[in-house]
Formats: C-alpha cells, sequence, structure tokens
C-alpha cells in the first residue's frame, strides 16, 4: 500500500516534472527525418502486431495513457510519464486505476478525443466488443482487469479482480496506444488516426512509410520534425551503405549488428552510435512431451552443457549478457544478482566441470561416448536463429548429444511448435515491457499462447500471482528472483544469452535516446530535432 | 501466315489455361499461408482467431472454388485484393510494372548495344588479343552473379565518390531519372551482354566461314559490308532467339537487382508477396509474367519471318 502511495506520489511528482523533461526551447523547427526500414510491416495497427517493425514507424502516430519518459534509457516506474492521462490514482484497495484525461485533445481528423475512445481500445483489446482485432497477440496483458468505466468523457477506470501494479508498466509500452472509437480496425489497419505528434500520410508496402507534422498536437511546440520518412531496405548491406553515403539521418533502431557496427564507424566515423540491449532472449524450448527430453536428467544435462560465455563472444564479440528470464543488470531492473544466477547448475563459470556434471547426467539416461543421442535442433531460417543453433550444436557435442539443423521456414515455425513436431528448438522472446508479469505470465503460465513448450508448474503459478499482486518493490524483486532461478532450474526454457544492438545516426540529429531495456516504446519522436 | 497466326494464337491460350492452373496449385503446394505468417509475426497461434481470418480471406474454402474464383475474376478483370495491404491488387501491381519494364528495357539495350558489336569484333578479329580479352570480359560477366555486381558497384560508389546511385522516386530530369535506372541496368544486363556476345561470336564465326561470305570478299565488298551487311544479318537469329529468352530470364536477375538497388519494382514485391504467401498478387502477377514470355516468344517466332525471308509459316 505504501508503494502504490509512493507510485500516486511519483505520478503527481512527475506531471511537475513534464515541462523540464520535454527541453522546451531547446530544439530547432522543421526538417524530414529520413529513416531506413528494415522490412515492410504487415500493416499498420500497433495493436495488431507483435514485431517493432510497427511500433517504430507508427507509434509517433498515437498517444498512450501514460508513457514512459523517452530521454531516459531504462525504463522503471520512475520514469512513467501521463500522456493522454493528466494523472493517475489507485483506489479501492489497489483495485482500480483511475485516470484523469487530458481535455482538448482532437484525434487527426479532427474528432474530439474522450473517455470513450480509452474504454473502446481496451474493450477490444479484452475482447469484449463488436469490433474485433483481426490479430490481438495481448489479449492476456488484461486478464486481471474486469471491465473499463467512464465517468464523464474524461475519466476512466480500469477496474481490476486483484491489485496489479505492473499494468501501469503495460499500459505505457509502446505497445498500447488509445485508438479511435469512431475508426474501424481494418481502417487502423491501412489508415491509422491517432491523437500523436504526427499524421499518418501514406504507406506503400516494400516501398515506404511518410508521416507528417500534426500542427494541432496537444503538446505545443511539438514535434519539431516536419515529417519522417522511413524507407523500406530489406537488404542490411544496401541500407548501412546508403545510411554511410548521407542518405539517411538514422539506421533502423537495433538494426546494426555488433560485427556490422565496427565496419559503419570506419566508413562514417562522425555517426553516433548506442549499443544497448534489445530485451531480446535466445532460448531453447524443449518438447519435454516426448522422448527424450521427456526425461528431466537429460533436459538438465543439456542447460548445463551451454557455454554462454562463447555464444557472446561469437555472436556479440563479448558484447551480450547471460542471464535468467529477466533482462540481466545493470540494463533490466529485475534481474537476478550474479551469485544467485551463478548458483544456478550451468551457470557457473567453469564450463568444463558443468559439463562433467551433465556427461553424468548423460550417462546416468543411458548415453555416453559410445552411444551418442541424435536429435534435430529446430529453429527459423533467419540468420538470428541460424546462427546460435549452429553453435548450440556444437556444444551440445560435448554431453553426447549429435545435434542435426532443422531449418523451418517462418510460415511454419509456429504451426510445428504448436503441433509438438520438433525435439529441441531455438527461439528468441522478446518483451515489451521491463517487466516479470509480462515476461512469465505470457511464456511460462500454464495455458498461455505463447508458452510454446506447456511448461506448466502449479507452484510456480501460484508464485506467479504472489509477486504480481506485491506493490513492494523490493519484496517484488526477491519473489521475482526466485521465479526465475526455479525457472532455469526447471529447465523450462533455458535462456542462452540476451542480445544487444547498435543505432546509429548523423551527428546532427538529436534528441534520440535508444532505449536499454526494451525495443519497443521509445519512438514518439516528438522531441527529435535536426541541427543542420 | 494467317492460319499459323490463329495456330499460335489459340496455343498460347491453352498454355496460359495451363500455367494457370500450376501457378495456382504450385502456390498452395508451398506450406503455410498467409494466416500462417501473420500469426508467426505476432507470436502466437490463436485457432479461433485463425479460422476467422482464413474465412474472412477465403482461404477456407475447396481449391477448386478458390481456382474458380480467382480465373473468373481474372478474366473480368477484377484482381481481388492484396492479404497484405488490403489494397485492390491491380493498384499494387500496376504503378510498380513501369519500373521493372523501364529496368528490364534498359539491361536489355545495354545487353543488345554491348554485347551483339562486341560479339562481331571478337568474331572478325578471332585469336587476336583483343579477342581473348573480349572473352575474358564476357566469361567474367557470366561468372559473376547480379546481386554481387551489384554490391560492389554500391560499395565502390560510397567508398570513392560518397554517393549511391539508389533509386530516386521523384527523378527532375531525364538525365537524373536515366541514371537512376543506368546503374542498376548495367549490373543486371551485364550477363545477358555477355552471353549475347557470346552467341553473337559464335554464330558469326559459322556464317563468316560460309561460301557466300568468300564471294562477297571475291567480289569486292568492303569488311564491314561484309561483316555486317552479309555476315551480321544472318548470324543474328540465334541472338534475337537468346535475347527473347533472356528477356523472360531478366525477371530472376531483377529480383536480386531490385533488392539490392532497393528499387520498388514488380520482381522484389513478387519475392515480397511470396514470403508473405499473398496469393492475390503473386497468383495475378506471376500471370501477367507468363502472359508477357509468351508474347515475348510469339513475337520472337514472328521476327524470323521478318529477318529470314525462308521462313513463311505457309503449311
Amino acid at each position: 500500500m505504501r508503494s502504490v502511495r509512493a507510485l500516486a506520489a511519483v505520478a503527481a511528482l512527475s506531471l511537475l516534472a513534464v515541462p523540464t523533461t520535454t527541453f522546451a526551447g531547446e530544439g530547432k523547427q522543421g526538417g524530414v527525418l529520413r529513416m531506413y526500414h528494415r522490412d515492410s510491416p504487415a500493416n499498420a495497427s500497433i495493436h495488431e502486431g507483435a514485431t517493432y517493425s510497427i511500433n517504430v514507424p507508427f507509434m509517433g502516430v498515437f498517444n498512450n495513457l501514460v508513457i514512459y519518459d523517452q530521454h531516459i534509457a531504462q525504463n522503471s516506474p520512475d520514469t512513467l510519464r501521463p500522456e493522454l492521462a493528466e494523472s493517475w490514482a489507485w483506489v479501492n484497495d489497489n483495485k482500480t486505476l483511475t485516470f484523469k484525461l487530458r481535455q482538448g485533445v482532437k484525434w487527426h481528423d479532427g474528432k474530439p478525443f474522450t473517455s470513450a475512445d480509452v474504454k473502446c481500445t481496451f474493450d477490444m483489446l479484452m475482447g469484449k466488443s463488436q469490433q474485433k482485432f483481426r490479430q490481438n497477440p495481448r489479449k492476456a496483458w488484461y486478464s486481471e482487469v474486469n471491465d473499463i468505466s467512464t465517468n464523464g468523457d474524461f475519466e476512466v477506470s480500469f477496474n481490476l479482480k486483484r491489485p496489479q501494479p505492473s499494468l501501469l508498466a503495460l499500459l505505457a509500452s509502446g505497445y498500447t496506444p488509445v485508438y479511435p472509437c469512431h475508426v474501424s480496425p481494418g481502417d487502423m489497419r491501412t489508415n491509422p488516426i491517432g491523437t500523436g505528434p504526427f499524421k499518418f500520410v501514406e504507406f506503400k508496402a516494400n516501398e515506404s512509410i511518410k508521416l507528417v507534422r500534426n500542427p494541432d498536437y496537444w503538446k505545443k511546440g511539438r514535434p519539431y520534425l516536419d515529417g519522417i520518412e522511413y524507407t523500406i531496405i530489406p537488404n542490411r548491406s544496401t541500407a548501412i551503405l546508403a545510411f554511410v553515403a548521407g542518405k539517411f539521418d538514422m539506421t533502423f533502431p537495433t538494426h546494426i549488428t555488433i560485427p556490422l557496427l565496427k565496419d559503419l564507424k570506419s566508413q562514417a566515423p562522425n555517426a553516433v552510435c548506442a549499443v544497448e540491449p534489445t530485451n531480446v532472449s535466445t532460448n531453447i524450448i524443449v518438447n519435454s512431451t516426448a522422448a527424450p527430453f521427456d526425461n528431466i536428467d537429460i533436459r538438465r544435462a543439456m542447460a548445463m552443457a551451454l557455454d554462454r560465455k562463447s555464444f557472446i563472444s561469437i555472436m556479440f564479440e563479448g558484447q551480450g549478457d547471460a542471464g535468467g528470464t529477466m533482462l540481466p543488470a545493470p540494463a533490466g531492473l529485475w534481474a537476478m544478482p550474479k551469485e544467485m544466477l551463478e548458483s544456478i547448475p550451468g551457470y557457473g563459470p567453469d564450463v568444463n566441470k558443468n559439463r562433467e556434471e551433465a556427461k553424468k547426467l548423460m550417462q546416468k539416461a543411458g548415453y555416453g561416448p559410445d552411444k551418442h543421442l541424435a536429435v534435430k535442433v529446430s529453429t527459423r531460417n533467419l540468420a538470428e536463429y541460424r546462427d546460435p543453433a549452429v553453435i548450440l550444436i556444437d556444444q551440445l557435442k560435448s554431453i553426447y548429444i549429435d545435434g542435426e539443423l532443422d531449418v523451418v521456414e517462418t510460415a511454419n515455425w509456429f504451426p510445428k511448435v504448436a503441433r509438438k513436431d520438433y525435439m529441441l528448438g531455438l527461439n528468441l522472446t522478446g518483451n515489451a515491457v521491463d517487466d516479470p508479469d509480462q515476461s512469465f505470465y505470457e511464456n511460462y503460465s500454464c495455458g498461455s499462447e505463447r508458452n510454446y513448450t506447456n511448461y506448466c508448474n502449479k507452484e510456480i503459478e501460484k508464485l506467479f500471482d504472489v509477486q504480481s499482486q506485491e506493490t513492494d518493490v523490493k519484496k517484488r524483486k526477491q519473489l521475482v528472483w526466485d521465479i526465475d532461478k526455479k525457472l532455469q532450474e526447471d529447465v523450462a526454457r533455458p535462456i542462452i544469452f540476451h542480445a544487444r544492438a547498435g543505432t546509429c545516426w548523423q551527428p546532427y540529429v538529436k534528441g534520440i535516446t535508444i532505449m536499454s531495456n526494451s525495443s519497443y516504446n521509445g519512438f514518439r519522436y516528438e522531441d527529435v530535432w535536426l541541427d543542420k | 501466315m494467317f492460319a499459323y497466326l490463329v495456330r499460335r494464337l489459340f496455343l498460347m491460350l491453352v498454355t496460359l489455361f495451363g500455367i494457370s492452373v500450376v501457378i495456382f496449385f504450385l502456390l498452395r503446394i508451398v506450406p503455410g499461408n498467409i494466416v500462417d505468417i501473420l500469426f508467426a509475426a505476432a507470436g502466437y497461434v490463436d485457432p479461433a482467431d485463425k479460422a476467422n481470418l482464413e474465412k474472412e480471406l477465403g482461404i477456407d474454402q475447396p481449391l477448386v472454388v478458390q481456382y474458380w474464383h480467382w480465373i473468373s475474376g481474372f478474366l473480368r478483370g477484377d484482381f481481388g485484393y492484396s492479404y497484405v495491404s488490403e489494397k485492390p491488387a491491380l493498384q499494387e501491381i500496376l504503378p510498380r510494372i513501369p519500373i521493372t519494364a523501364r529496368l528490364a528495357g534498359l539491361a536489355l539495350l545495354f545487353s543488345a548495344s554491348i554485347g551483339i558489336p562486341l560479339g562481331v569484333i571478337s568474331a572478325v578479329k578471332q585469336g587476336t588479343k583483343l579477342d581473348y580479352t573480349l572473352r575474358v570480359i564476357s566469361l567474367s560477366g557470366l561468372s559473376l552473379p547480379s546481386f554481387w555486381l551489384g554490391l560492389l558497384i554500391l560499395t565502390a560508389s560510397v567508398s570513392m565518390f560518397g554517393q549511391m546511385p539508389i533509386f530516386n522516386p521523384n527523378p527532375k530530369t531525364f538525365l537524373e531519372a536515366f541514371a537512376t535506372y543506368a546503374v542498376p541496368a548495367a549490373a543486371v544486363g551485364f550477363r545477358s551482354a555477355a552471353l549475347t556476345m557470346r552467341i553473337t561470336r559464335s554464330s558469326m564465326l559459322e556464317v563468316l566461314r560460309q561460301d557466300y561470305i568468300r564471294t562477297a570478299r571475291a567480289k569486292g565488298a568492303s569488311d564491314a559490308s561484309v561483316n555486317y551487311h552479309h555476315a551480321l544479318k544472318n548470324a543474328i537469329l540465334p541472338v534475337i532467339t537468346v535475347i527473347g529468352i533472356e528477356a523472360a530470364f531478366l525477371i530472376g536477375g531483377l529480383i536480386v537487382t531490385e533488392t539490392v538497388f532497393n528499387i520498388p519494382g514488380v520482381a522484389r514485391f513478387l519475392v515480397e508477396a511470396i514470403r508473405w504467401r499473398d496469393y492475390p498478387i503473386v497468383q495475378n502477377l506471376v500471370m501477367f509474367i507468363a502472359v508477357v514470355v509468351v508474347f515475348a516468344n510469339f513475337t520472337v517466332d514472328m521476327l524470323y519471318a521478318v529477318f529470314d525471308p525462308r521462313i513463311r509459316f505457309t503449311d
């Protein structure tokens, strides 16, 4: 309860803090930010997507109720800022989250923004409205929300089944914009209307996305830019060469791999580059419903054979992170302390010792130097999946497991995983926010659509709920660490590493902050300006 | 000649029908559909949502029904909607065709204007240093993949001139427009030029050994007259055939060239559409390409008659 009050206090303080964090008067008006886009997104509707290919170009079209401060790299409860909401408060024993909404805000088509729009958006996300999204990948985020109620045009309440402090974190994600009631989901896919700093102009598939300044933006003096133009260039070499040649002001965020970053810096020494964790973990999904991985000893042996440092050296020249489910520190807010992490079997620094223990487990299961276990390692036919899968196969050899790479086209990957047609799979898991609720419920909860392995541990499930309701951050952290440790010990989805990637921009581009614990929340770009 | 024309036109229609069937069913054999891909991108599978979307797009219907919907629509000029952009397929395809057509036309022009003269020179100067040099160049043209050549050109442009010949959608002058297409056309046309040169050379060598060439020389005709008037006119037939076939094969080269030079043409668009299993786009676009290829072959056959008076198609 004290923490909820503290949160409310932070919220109130943040209201006062807004003018100082928006760098009033610093920026220069005008200019169009030119950026390349790594691929052509399926559509323009953020709520129907689960890739930052949609967030990056379209986040600027919208506003959220609350948002993470766009100038602070690490998203945390302390960096939550009001946006379409002017303030918020937890009431009713922390089971109701009430927002006072900003007045005078207009949608890009001129209609006024009201609490009905908020209700419409979240009713649709919860599957309670007449209109439906074609896809609704984050429906589970609102599983603890009973309903949304409005009190007049400018007050809205989220009525929860139980306290869930994380709800604010989820609402602050770039994945949680408020949609207009009067525009259908179909139109939002092709011609999105928002309240944000930029208006949608056009989206030519495989070609370009254009946004233009919203002159009626509710935040006076913003945005600085006259517009943003994204040229879609799927070929990474072409895109980087074009940036080097000055055709673009900025690369696509976190699109530059560590080895490529060196090349880029050598060709464009003036470029400003940032390397940050992406909060995307590379992990192993294990089919524990069938032999041989129904044997916990073999699963444990496999997890203990991992040499995470080698993965990180080969793929990121050392610039990656080993950790559990939650993003490692210092970027990650909820990471286990190093000593605790190293106490988990397989995480100890002595790889040879770990592998000796793994070999004993394999021998116990009937395998050894004369009898190897043959497995298929399935993965998607994308470089970021294939490359670590090859290293994994090499490492498994050390404990009598002979892996064979099974490359699966993207279209067939999830159907294959869903029908349990795999033994081992190498998978990537992106986290929209650095928050335990999002990570635990989405990936490890019994029955979750994204719990690909169907890992289900009722005891841990109870702990998920306990941590989720805990309002004291310190106590919650301890709970989260214990859960994360248990998940690794259970070999629920062994985490190999957490990736880092680079973003570069020309020196005249100002006001860019690359988030350090999320790849989905930092693209409003209302404070970005061009110093030229 | 008229009977031949009618027969060829009838055969064209049968061929196009066969192609439509093959396109349609081959696409369905490829595992996964747009719904699988959309859900894969979203990282989850909800059977109810999937079923709704399949129903909305009509891909839950029997294949024969789906084929009938497509082909009857195609014949009526209704090309359906792109599954991905939800815009009319024609609206997506049409603006991209001129881009690729210009690129392909320039590439073929490059191929013919470079390949034929160099092939003639190489044949006439057989066994000289010039011949060997030209043969090495043509061999390298055949060996270098166009995407690699494209990347080399881009890298060289950036490192040497700090500029990049990337696609400009709004060129202000003709020269600017020409420059936008010239470099990628050269990259993709280099291989065709090399092939054209080799075919021209071997064909010319064969013709130059003919008796009537010797007769022409004996009658005092100039080298230029012998080479270009008497020899090339007769040696050109296989070259025309090859250029016709190359026009069809060019689409393969254009896919990578459009990707490397980021040109928003139909070739790259087709690959993206295949990746998304965007059936309306793929089916209609491949049919369009099939129509172009079939007509190109038809035109080549007709050109035979123009260039070789012995061919009259009277049977």
